[in-house]
């Protein structure tokens, strides 16, 4: 690994403050992703910001929402009574990602910030518009089964590999920023951005500012909800496809639903045509059907991942069919 | 060799910060060189790169008062600077967990941590579970159970099963499996290693 200035703060203000002083910064929280690209040689900051100690690990109600902080542990998130009991798909979505180690390290705001990537994204000596803008990409010809079918640009199809992202584009959240000036609040499905032309930009944080914590509202989807993570081994492996579903059925009539993918964008995909066109109609297998087909619209295969068009559809309508019928 | 012989101006600036800056903790100020990285087209990184910082840890019960670079990680620390060769480097990113350790009690990986992020935190390495000359409940189990073959992911195996049984996610062998599945095993020694965890598990000792 390349040596680099390492420095440890205790305070929002302060880290925001020298992450402002070097362009080349970069925070360090768990670390879980990002000291093992600087192993790989694909990110070389000059200057470590080491965050872990600042106080922002707190998980509470506050008035009608639930209140993370950025440096709040994936376990603490996964484990904690209070988002079992009121967002308990976050809760099954976080125990879905990584492995037990991972999680007990890995922030919230880290798995957040972690890369969209691909072995291409990993492998140095391959092209990568993502790693090095212009050089080009390795996956559109080449090895794409675990890519993109929704979102992509011509210059790249990694996905975001993130299983909490996906349960947070659906509850809803928001995220709190700070700068130098202040904070202010963005909604979660505008943090991450698709590819464009500037596949080397994974979200749309600005280099002067910092997380400071989610806030996410507060639902009646806490009992008809299912994470469905599918992946080419039990545990601890990335997803081919991932569906968050949850619903609010009342006298039969689907009131609320939520719905997003893993694992076939740049960023967590939102399902908001399928959405629309469940509201307020009746929870059968045959309109589950039909949402999973809404979905699929503008969906593109690359080779390697066509399997993931007919798994998508597939996976939606089982998650459905699990959280419709979760006790 | 004095660094500020060679040293910059925007070196000294730094500097100059760092020491004003009372919210940065534990920057070691001993000059070193100044080196030209080769490696991956880095441009020239200057000496206050490569100083050592203080680590002030304790590992097994034992406090170590040492200084390190930032680059070198929890298990390179362990390996190389304290000489605790239980603890394996398998993949050194983060995906076989040989390199398994507890920090303040939880399991991590720690080939994924630098060793400055530790400073003042309790590390326990395989080499501190067992008390003297009697082993440790889950180290007997896997003996018993033949919880291994060749014995290289072994120590992250156990130190990840002892984590296990602490969280409490012991409840099914389904559950067992789920929650070790972050220790991979080339010799596929699973199904023992589970009903090592089972009966650690079941004996109710304290682990």
């Amino acid at each position: 690994m390349i040596n680099f200035q390492y420095l440890r703060t205790t305070t929002a203000k302060s880290a925001i403050a020298l992450l402002g002083k070097d362009k080349n910064a970069k925070f360090l929280a768990g670390g879980t992703n990002l000291i093992d690209l600087m192993k790989r040689g694909v990110s070389a900051p000059e200057k470590l910001i080491d965050i872990n100690h600042v106080p922002l690990k707190q998980i509470e109600q506050v008035g009608t929402k639930i209140h993370i902080g950025a440096l709040a542990s994936n376990t603490a998130v996964a484990d904690s009574a209070l988002i079992k009991e009121k967002l308990p798909l976050l809760s099954w979505a976080l125990q879905a990602g990584a492995s037990a180690q991972l999680r007990n390290v890995a922030t919230v705001g880290g798995n957040m910030m972690q890369r969209t990537r691909c072995g291409y994204f990993y492998d140095t000596e391959m092209p990568c518009n993502k790693r090095q803008p212009g050089t080009g990409c390795g996956a559109m010809e080449g090895f794409n089964r675990m890519h993109a079918i929704f979102g992509t640009s011509a210059q790249c199809i990694a996905v975001h590999p993130s299983d909490m992202c996906v349960a947070l584009i659906a509850l809803d959240a928001e995220v709190v920023l700070a700068n130098s000036k202040g904070e202010h609040k963005i909604l979660f499905k505008d943090f991450h951005r698709l590819p464009g032309d500037m596949p080397q930009l994974d979200n749309n944080l600005k280099a002067d500012e910092m997380i400071i914590r989610l806030e996410i509202p507060t639902n009646n989807l806490a009992k008809n909800y299912h994470y469905l993570k599918v992946r080419d081994r039990a545990s601890y492996a990335f997803a081919l496809v991932s569906v968050a579903a949850a619903l609010e059925i009342n006298n039969n009539k689907i009131t609320d639903v939520r719905l997003a993918m893993g694992g076939v964008a740049h960023k967590p995909w939102r399902l908001t045509a399928s959405e629309s066109f469940l509201k307020g109609k009746e929870a059968t297998q045959y309109n589950f059907e039909q949402a999973a087909q809404l979905a699929m619209k503008d969906a593109k295969g690359f080779g390697g991942n066509d399997f993931k068009l007919k798994l998508a559809p597939n996976t939606i309508i089982e998650a459905l069919n699990l959280a419709k019928s979760k006790a | 060799m004095k660094s500020s012989d060679q040293k910059p101006n925007q070196g000294d600036s730094r500097r100059d910060f760092l020491k004003k800056s009372s919210v940065i903790t534990a920057i070691a100020l001993t000059p070193g060189v100044a080196v030209k990285a080769a490696e991956n087209n880095a441009d020239e990184r200057f000496a206050e790169l490569f100083e050592k910082i203080p680590l002030n840890l304790t590992v097994n019960n034992k406090a170590y008062k040492t200084s390190v670079e930032p680059r070198v990680t929890l298990l390179d620390y362990l390996r190389e600077e304290l000489h605790l060769t239980g603890t394996k480097k398998g993949c050194d990113h983060g995906q076989c967990g040989a390199c398994t350790v507890h920090v303040d009690g939880q399991r991590v990986n720690s080939c994924l941590s630098l060793a400055v992020m530790n400073e003042g935190k309790k590390i326990t390495t395989i080499e501190g579970l067992a008390n003297g000359d009697t082993l440790h409940p889950m180290q007997a189990a896997f003996i018993k159970h033949d919880g291994f073959q060749c014995g290289y992911c072994t120590p992250g195996q156990i130190m990840s099963a002892v984590a296990c049984v602490r969280e409490g996610h012991t409840n099914s062998r389904a559950e067992i499996s789920e929650y070790m599945s972050g220790n991979i095993c080339r010799c596929g020694a699973y199904p023992n290693i589970v009903d090592a965890i089972v009966e650690v598990k079941e004996g109710g000792a304290t682990v």
